[in-house]
Formats: C-alpha cells, sequence, structure tokens
C-alpha cells in the first residue's frame, strides 16, 4: 500500500469578534492508494474545512491552522501546512486535486469547456494549446461525454448539472492527480444522475490507482462508496473504521443516532424515526466535556468519569475501528448491535 | 368518502417569450401535462421526481398558488379550478403549503410571533384567549420555546425555522397541506425530527398532506401512497408498500435502484439499473411515451403512442410494457 496524505492532529480556528471558531479541532486521518476514505457529518462538523486544508485553500490572514498535513509524492512529502506558496501551486492539480460541490458555480460562464479545461492542463504541463485542446478531448471521452469534439467548443450553459459535474472531474483528473478530494461531489445532482457519477468515480479510480477523500452528509453514497469512514461531529473525529465496521458495529453513540434516523428504502418502513434530540454545540463555545453528551442518551450510563468535564480520547477500540466514547465498550457494542443497518446479520 | 382534494387531468403551462421587447410567444414549459389524482381525509400522498419533472409546480397549482392552465380543481367536492381571488382566501384557511427552504420563507424583519399570526390576522380570526396565546401554544407543540415568541428568524437554526414554518401552516388547523420538500433543506438528525413531528401533527388533527420530496426513503416513511412523476406526467401512483415492493414503471424500478442505501453489504450485492443521460427539456417533450429516451424496453410503439395511466393491481402505471 502506497501512503499518499497524513494528516497529524490538525486544528484549524477562525478567529471572530464574538470568539476563536474551531472548525476543525485535532483531527488525523490517512488515505491510501487506490482507497476512498469517507469523511461524514452534518453541517458545521469540520469535514469541508478538513477538505480545503489539505490543498491549503484558507484564507492564511484569518484562518490559524496547526498541526501536519503530509501529501506523498514521488518527490517525497511536502507539509502543507508550513510550506510555501509556491510549493503549494505545484502539489494543487498534478499531486492533489478536487470536485466542489456545485458543478453550476465551478465552471466559468464566460469560457468554452476547453479553454477552462486546457488551462487546468497547460497550467502544469506547460504543453502547446494544440496538445492541451487533444488532451481535453481524450478527458471529455473518458468521463462519458459524448461528441466530444464538438462538446469542447461549447460553454457551461449548454451542459446539464450532471455533465458539469463530469467536466469537473475531468478538470480534477487531467494532470493524473494521486489524491482526489471530492467535496459532496453528487449532492447537487438527482439520483440517477448521481448513480451515473458515482460508478463513474469507481472506474477512474480503478484506472489510475487514485486516492479518493470522500466528503459527505449522505450515508447512502458512503456505504456505496467507502473503503473506510470517519464520522465527524463539532470539529472531532467520533468513530473510525472500515464501512462494516462504521453501519454493522457502530461503537460511537452518535453513529447509532446517525444510522437510525435516517428512513432506508429497504428499511422497515414505518414507524417512528428515532431523532437526535438538540442540535450540535455552537463551535464558538464548545462544551467542556464531550461536545455530543447534551444530546447523548447514553450519557447518564456512564461510570467512572463524566461526560460533562471530561473530554474523551479517540481510543482504538477493536483493530483499526476507534471511537470517542466514555461508556464501557461492552455496553456500547450491545446497544450498537440495535442501531446497527440490517444487511450485516441477513 | 369525498376527497379533500381531486385533480383531473391538471396542466400548467409557463410561457417562454422569445425576447422581451417583442413579447412573441417562443414556446411553453410543460411544467405539468395532465396529471389527475385523489387525495383521501387524512391521507398522505407522496410526491416524487428528478428536479424539473414539475413537482413543486403540482402542488403549487392545487392550491392555486399558480392560475391551472387546463383541468379540474376539487376542493371537498367544490370546483375552486376558476374561483376568483376573493373567493379563494374562506378556501385558504383550510388548505395550506410549507415550504422547502426555511431561510427564504420567513421575512427576517418580523418577530416569530408576528410571522405565526399572520394566518390569524389575514383571515381575521380572533382566535379563544388571544393571538399571543394561540401562537405561543402553536410554537410549543412545534417543540419551539414560547418564551422566543419575539425573536427574529435568523436567530434560529435552520431545524427551529422549518418548525416556525410548520406552525404558521397549522395555525388555521386545515384540512390539507402540501409540504414541498419541507426536510430537504436539513442535516439527517434534525429531518428525523422534523418528520416525527409531522407524523404526530398528523394523528392530532387528522389533515391531509400532499408531501412532495426528491428523496425517496423520506417519502416511503410518511406517505401512503406514492406518485412517481417524470416531465409533468405521472408514470405510476401506487400505495406505497406496493410502489417499493413491487414498481411496475420502469423508471420506478430505475429511481428506486438508483437510491444509495445505507447499508454497505446491501450496496455491494445489489444489481442497479443505469439510466443513461439526463432529463429531456420539458419545452420540448419527446413523442409518446416520455420516458422513452432513456427507457432500456422502449420500442417504437413507446415512441408514438402515448400510454395512459392504467391499472395493474392497487397500482396505475402509464407504461406500454410494465413489469
Amino acid at each position: 500500500m502506497t501512503r499518499l496524505l497524513d494528516i497529524n492532529d490538525l486544528h484549524v480556528t477562525f478567529p471572530t469578534e464574538d470568539g476563536d471558531v474551531k472548525a476543525v479541532d485535532g483531527i488525523s486521518l490517512t488515505l491510501d492508494a487506490g482507497e476512498t476514505v469517507a469523511v461524514v457529518g452534518e453541517s458545521g462538523s469540520g469535514k469541508t474545512v478538513t477538505s480545503l486544508s489539505v490543498l491549503g485553500l484558507h484564507n492564511k490572514k484569518r484562518t490559524r491552522l496547526t498541526g501536519e498535513i503530509l501529501v506523498h509524492s514521488e518527490r517525497g512529502a511536502v507539509d502543507v501546512v508550513s510550506c510555501g506558496d509556491e510549493e503549494l501551486r505545484k502539489l494543487r492539480g498534478s499531486a492533489v486535486a478536487m470536485i466542489f460541490q456545485d458543478p453550476m458555480s465551478s465552471l466559468h460562464p464566460y469560457y468554452s469547456i476547453g479553454n477552462q479545461l486546457s488551462e487546468a492542463y497547460r497550467v502544469v504541463t506547460k504543453a502547446s494549446k494544440k496538445d492541451a485542446l487533444k488532451r481535453c478531448v481524450e478527458m471529455l471521452d473518458l468521463v462519458g461525454i459524448p461528441e466530444p469534439q464538438k462538446r469542447v467548443k461549447e460553454y457551461p450553459h449548454q451542459f446539464s448539472g450532471g455533465m458539469r459535474q463530469r467536466v469537473m472531474i475531468a478538470m480534477a483528473i487531467i494532470n493524473n492527480p494521486r489524491i482526489l478530494i471530492a467535496d459532496e461531489p453528487t449532492t447537487a445532482l438527482d439520483v440517477t444522475v448521481q448513480a451515473q457519477i458515482l460508478t463513474l468515480l469507481k472506474e477512474l479510480q480503478k484506472e489510475f490507482n487514485m486516492g479518493i477523500l470522500l466528503i459527505t452528509h449522505d450515508l447512502g453514497v458512503v456505504a456505496e462508496v467507502a473503503d473506510r469512514v470517519n464520522v465527524m461531529y463539532a470539529g472531532k473525529v467520533v468513530e473510525r473504521g472500515t464501512v462494516d465496521d462504521i453501519y454493522y458495529r457502530p461503537l460511537a453513540p452518535y453513529t447509532m443516532g446517525l444510522l437510525s434516523s435516517i428512513p432506508s428504502v429497504y428499511g422497515k418502513g414505518t414507524g417512528r424515526l428515532s431523532a437526535i434530540p438538540g442540535q450540535p454545540p455552537s463551535l464558538i463555545s464548545l462544551p467542556e466535556g464531550c461536545s455530543f453528551a447534551s444530546r447523548c442518551s447514553f450519557a447518564s450510563q456512564v461510570v467512572g468519569a463524566s461526560c460533562a468535564t471530561d473530554a474523551p480520547q479517540l481510543i482504538e477500540d477493536e483493530p483499526g475501528h476507534s471511537a470517542r466514547c466514555h461508556l464501557a465498550l461492552a455496553d456500547r457494542r450491545t446497544a450498537g448491535a440495535k442501531f446497527a443497518a440490517k444487511g450485516g446479520t441477513a | 368518502m369525498t376527497p379533500i382534494v381531486k385533480v383531473e387531468n391538471l396542466t400548467k403551462h409557463f410561457p417562454i417569450k422569445k425576447n422581451a421587447l417583442a413579447r412573441r410567444k417562443a414556446g411553453n414549459v410543460k411544467a405539468v401535462d395532465g396529471i389527475s389524482f385523489e387525495i383521501a381525509p387524512g391521507e398522505t400522498l407522496g410526491m416524487v421526481g428528478e428536479s424539473g419533472c414539475g413537482k413543486t409546480t403540482a402542488g403549487r397549482t392545487i392550491i392555486k398558488l399558480y392560475e391551472p392552465t387546463g383541468g379540474k380543481i376539487y376542493f371537498e367536492g367544490e370546483d375552486i379550478t376558476d374561483m376568483a381571488p376573493s373567493a379563494m382566501r374562506s378556501y385558504r384557511s383550510k388548505m395550506q403549503i410549507i415550504f422547502q427552504d426555511p431561510f427564504a420563507s420567513l421575512n427576517p424583519r418580523h418577530t416569530i410571533g408576528r410571522i405565526i399570526a399572520a394566518p390569524f390576522e389575514i383571515q381575521n380570526i380572533t382566535p379563544e384567549g388571544g393571538v399571543r396565546r394561540a401562537v405561543q401554544t402553536l410554537m410549543e407543540r412545534v417543540g419551539l420555546n414560547p418564551e422566543h415568541y419575539n425573536r427574529f428568524p435568523h436567530e434560529f437554526s435552520g431545524g427551529q425555522r422549518q418548525r416556525i414554518g410548520i406552525a404558521r401552516s397549522i395555525a388555521l388547523k386545515p384540512k390539507f397541506i402540501v409540504a414541498d420538500e419541507p426536510v430537504s433543506a436539513l442535516d439527517v438528525s434534525i429531518q428525523a425530527q422534523i418528520i416525527n413531528l409531522l407524523d404526530d401533527l398528523q394523528t392530532e388533527f387528522g389533515m391531509s398532506f400532499l408531501f412532495i420530496a426528491h428523496d425517496l426513503s423520506v417519502v416511503q416513511h410518511i406517505s401512503d401512497r406514492v406518485a412517481v412523476m417524470y416531465l409533468g406526467k405521472i408514470m405510476e401512483i401506487a400505495p406505497t408498500t406496493d410502489l417499493y415492493a413491487a414498481p411496475h414503471h420502469p423508471y420506478t424500478k430505475a429511481l428506486l435502484s438508483a437510491v444509495p442505501v445505507p447499508d454497505p453489504h446491501t450496496e455491494r450485492t445489489r444489481e442497479r439499473i443505469l439510466l443513461h443521460g439526463d432529463l429531456p427539456s420539458p419545452m420540448n417533450p419527446p413523442t409518446g411515451c416520455v420516458f422513452n429516451t432513456r427507457c432500456w424496453k422502449a420500442q417504437d410503439r413507446c415512441r408514438s403512442d402515448e400510454p395512459e395511466l392504467l391499472q395493474i393491481g392497487a397500482s396505475s402505471v402509464a407504461c406500454h410494457f410494465p413489469e
């Protein structure tokens, strides 16, 4: 396995007049070649901020970044947190590329598709315009756009949402990056088109052996494409494991709550959904103890620690499967079995 | 029993002008193109489809927020299709809508109290015990703190704002509510809270819902029957259990198989129907069956004859070659 990315104890803080917003509060994760690692969480959990920091896309004046983001390439490891702008520029596109959520606003309406695609290519390779255009046509063909020769001259408004997302994917992988960050790549799309795009991403990953860091809030999408999962809550990873660990043997109460609050087309269908009461804490004044304590139904069962005052650590409960919770492991295993997705037992 | 709402062959076309000066009509967007269904008292009809299929337009036309182009709308047996706005006003207290976007549907300059009291003001009703007390009872009912009566919308989160919208819509105890994507802007854990709230309110007040959503799993959870729309037409309408267990229309089948399931084992083993291409333009829909350009079963007949909605068991299906 080739290691592509190491994030160690990353903190991202935005100082504001009201206080420091701790958007990412000490997360660590790794990504290997050929695998898909998902970062799941609700809005405001810090998943997008994490993905942006891998590319160094923050406003440097307004952001405090500490920790380490090591991007491994043929030339050795580069730390995104401490390296200079010039080095960052070399990483972007060629080592790390990104697909954004909204294909409607990520393309420039004034320039043709070919123009925008070849710009991305020429910035890195310094190829001639003619060669670049040839490469663009190849890429459009690769991502499944019919008649690429003709379409390459067209403008974004002539493409549908799904087609634009294909163009964004073509642009991201035009320089053969090893790491692809997909930030909610299908959230703006309809389900039938979402299925097309996810299939395309899986095919491209197989072909180029890319590592994909998938940012999403959709547990259905995660189940479909991810190998390993990080569940985030209020800027911290609360559970980490293989996709089967997370869905069939969840160990963190937040993950259990998430799993039981989604209605599933193959589920029982009727009956009440078990919603998580309350709402996430403000990132400016995070609680002293566990961030989830006020919404957690297990907080009262904890012995030997106080959820309200002691913050739990991310502890590896089983090989490769960690959770952040004070509750005894045996109790969490029993509880987890109740909330697990049904497919594991069938 | 008289259905609460009945629509017959309802159409809504939006004209497109070729240029702003000449005002010449260049064509029509056939947003809703001949749909018929009924909703019984206390029933929830789910309406699903991809963006641009006309589900929101259908919901708005039924309560006459848009003037229908053709067809008939009956509310409790009464024909309201051509009713004048002044005559409609008394009906409005019986039909309400919950909007999709909890950020755009509340006036930022009004307090929560004033927003929820608006229906009383418009209908000139003074509830027992005064407006303020009625509003605070409503706030409590939907899970808001009644002490927040004088706060403004920006002080609330997305889920709480949706609760405000719901409180407003149930203020006059309507018999029929159009819920237009009420949870799609919310996070899953909050989404479940709102779905449960709607469920409880229906049990308590016995109103009917037209529940519009693109999320098939949410619709399955809340609906008694489900209508699947595509390019302004109903492809299939069936009791929820039948539709999800045995879809008859190829489009329903493809739509169901495209939904990612939060269960890795199911995801790895199931077979998926991958539709090719995109939704055709509703300005110029395909001839025959509107789905024929993406359907894997399409034959010559599908390209020339439009299929009618026909009964198969408990379901109604518009397809020449149903499953």
